[in-house]
């Protein structure tokens, strides 16, 4: 291809990942010369349609983004808006949050775990192929996935764009009793992750170790789901609102792409494994024990093990759902309503992919007069581009088909969600004709 | 149809799931269909998925699903070829049937929407509007939604494998809400809702949870949106309110454009 030595590892559709990208590895020799995560999905300009919109209607509309985590674009933005109103919610707002994104973590996670990942570990095309062989263990996982989205159809109304989430709380709370109807399913499901962990504990894994800096929520008394400063393990420490005056948007000549950098750092790395390694000591002592008994412990430095995380955060999306449903007292009020004053606000919340960033500018009616948002993906890509960079290495002298398997399986250890990404990301119109 | 398929193979009909502009929520509605995939999975060949599977194969397919609506000029080309190996064609969503919430992008200036969202508008290959794919090639049926209904999704490729009219209904909201045996929001509570005017599909989910829908399932069949639009103003919306109502996730399709350039022009 091109010329003596030189091969390309060429994924024209990346498959199993949410959106459209490809990648391109080129190696001379023992060398990998250059490293493409591309992404040709095309914008759909969200920061841009979102001018002159109500900022009630910002939960709805940023759902859109993306099919996969609907919820943490609801709650990013519910949170920003509310910062910015100067709203508080009731407690039970609060918590019921927590149970919302609970169902996101379980259905988003078990999806990847296994239909998107697993399948890769077992060398399945994918998961109907997976299940042509195990099928218990897919109709456990179809289970495990459908009670996470009868959580989120509960509150929400429907799993994908879900409708309740409003800016100062729901537009309709539940009741104690049908909360207390998804109790029995929610203990199968923590006994099923359970299962998940060590299921996946089992999987062969690739010796891979980096040295990350990992990004994630911290809070002083919980997992993190909306809250908390965000930190990192090489000293970040930080509000939410100085998002910005630490991370940046960089343009990167060789891959048409913007990167998302720390400034004066580099790239780093957001998402089960970050919240992982900074926030153990927050999990469950179920989730914790369950991590620890495979010889889990933090930090992770294996991105392909990030399975492993997911499924340990499974865990602890079902305990900490059922704590929610035990604490659960219906509040006065579904929601706080909220006055249209000019004002800007900021909020993370950790989407399952990691960190998802919201900021708003609101004019005196309440309309949104500048929107930025950062998902997660657009944060990592720049961490695989550099692991691939490293792995591909590994692989000089693989057949290309496997290598080219392999590269696909360490960008899926991300989970990226390339839909996501492409509010923010370069659309490359360039062809590869090494 | 187990024991036949082991004595000779016989031919599934093939599926093939192809994305445009979108979130991707409609094509995981297949997914989500945790009691039918496995089912579905045995019925049918699901020959191109690339959100589910890295095996790709070539068509022609029986049934191509389509989501997303064309916002590139490559997109425009690849529509056609996606025609071309599809025996019957199916859109699945908003965006594909309406253009998608990107379709707010018809009435701005694209150029200056590049230059918002990017730092270097001359990479950005965009058109200037977002389509529905029937705009560009026939279309065999549009299946509605933001996100689609995963149960008429079903029904749809049943019926479609059958030879039969999908059981598919085109009447409002209302309707779903008068079976549900909801009080009337609009009528009772004085809360703006689209429900009059746009088709069924979701159960009337935004009633159901207090407040007014806002037309996931774009407009129903001969929607009276001016009488909705006066009944917004006695509610007390002014024009921009109610412009915006219209300009949701179904703003393209042509009587909830309609509707909303009329209160742009009062």
């Amino acid at each position: 291809m091109s010329g003596r030595g030189g091969r390309t590892i060429r994924v024209d559709t990346l498959a199993r990942v949410e959106g459209e990208g490809a990648l391109y590895i080129k190696m001379a020799g023992e060398r990998v010369s250059d490293v493409k995560l591309k992404i040709y999905e095309p914008p759909r300009f969200f920061e841009a349609l979102l001018r002159g919109r109500h900022f009630s209607e910002a939960p709805d509309i940023t759902a859109r983004i993306c099919g996969i985590c609907p919820i943490a674009y609801q709650m990013s933005a519910v949170h920003a808006m509310e910062r910015a109103l100067g709203i508080r919610v009731d407690p039970a707002v609060r918590l019921l949050r927590r149970l919302f994104y609970c169902g996101e973590w379980m259905e988003s996670h078990t999806l990847h775990v296994y239909m998107l990942h697993a399948p890769d570990f077992l060398g399945y095309q994918d998961v109907i192929a997976l299940a042509g062989d195990h099928r218990a263990v897919v109709e456990k996982a179809l289970r495990l996935k459908k009670i996470g989205n009868r959580i989120v159809q509960l509150l929400g109304g429907r799993e994908i764009h879900p409708i309740s989430a409003a800016v100062g709380g729901f537009y309709k709370m539940p009741t104690k009793q049908q909360l207390r109807d998804l109790v029995d399913d929610l203990e199968w499901a923590l006994e099923a992750s359970l299962g998940t962990v060590r299921w996946t504990a089992g999987l062969q894994f690739p010796h891979f170790e980096q040295d990350y800096e990992f990004v994630a929520l911290r809070h002083a008394e919980e997992y993190p789901f909306n809250e908390g400063r965000l930190v990192s393990n090489r000293g970040l420490d930080i509000d939410p609102a100085e998002y910005e005056d630490h991370f940046v948007e960089l343009q990167v000549k060789h891959s048409n792409a913007l990167h998302s950098m720390m400034r004066g750092r580099g790239s780093y790395l957001v998402g089960p494994l970050a919240r992982f390694n900074l926030n153990f000591d927050k999990l469950p002592e179920v989730a914790r024990k369950a991590a620890v008994d495979v010889g889990l412990r933090p930090p992770v430095r294996n991105i392909f093990r990030s399975i492993v995380v997911r499924a340990v955060e499974l865990v602890f999306a079902c305990a900490e759902a059922l704590r929610a449903i035990h604490e659960y007292e219906p509040p006065a009020t579904p929601r706080v309503e909220a006055p249209n004053r000019r004002a800007v606000g900021q909020a993370i919340t950790e989407a399952p992919r990691g960190i998802l960033y919201h900021r708003y500018a609101l004019d005196e009616n309440g309309l949104i007069v500048t929107a930025k948002i950062v998902p997660p993906t657009s944060q990592n890509q720049k961490r695989i581009e550099d692991d691939l960079r490293e792995y591909a290495a590994q692989l000089v002298a693989w057949p290309i088909e496997e290598a080219t398997w392999k590269c696909e399986q360490a960008v899926r250890s991300y989970d990226p969600c390339i839909s996501c990404a492409t509010h923010f990301l370069k659309v490359v119109v360039e062809r590869e004709d090494n | 149809m187990s024991s036949e398929s082991k004595r000779k193979p016989v031919h599934k009909p093939k599926i093939g799931v192809f994305k445009f502009a979108s979130c991707d929520g409609c094509q995981l509605s297949l997914l989500d269909a945790e009691d039918e995939l496995l089912g579905v999975a045995a019925a049918v060949d699901i020959a191109y998925f690339p959100e589910a599977s890295r095996a790709m194969l070539k068509g022609p397919y029986d049934i191509g699903l389509v989501e997303g609506s064309i916002t590139t000029h490559h997109d425009a080309q690849r529509i056609q070829e996606v025609r071309r190996q599809c025996k019957a064609l199916i859109t699945i969503g908003a965006c594909a049937t309406a253009g998608g919430i990107q379709a707010l992008r018809n009435w701005k200036d694209v150029d200056e929407f590049v230059r918002i969202v990017y730092a270097t508008p001359q990479y950005i290959n965009t058109l200037k509007l977002s389509t529905p794919i029937a705009e560009h090639v026939p279309v065999d049926f549009e299946l509605r939604g933001c996100p689609i209904n995963k149960y008429q999704l079903i029904e749809l490729i049943t019926a479609t494998l059958a030879g039969r009219k999908p059981n598919i209904p085109s009447y409002s909201v209302c309707i779903e809400c008068k079976r549900k045996g909801n009080v009337c929001i609009a009528v009772a509570g004085g809360i703006a809702c689209l429900g009059p005017v746009t088709q069924a599909g979701c159960g009337a989910l935004c009633p159901s949870y207090d407040r007014g829908c806002y037309g996931c399932y774009g407009p129903m069949e001969t929607p009276n949106t001016e009488s909705l639009t006066s009944q917004f103003r006695i509610l007390g919306q002014s024009d921009a309110q109610v412009s915006r109502a219209f300009r949701g996730f179904n703003a393209w399709a042509w009587q909830f454009r309609k509707a909303s350039e009329e209160c742009e022009r009062t």
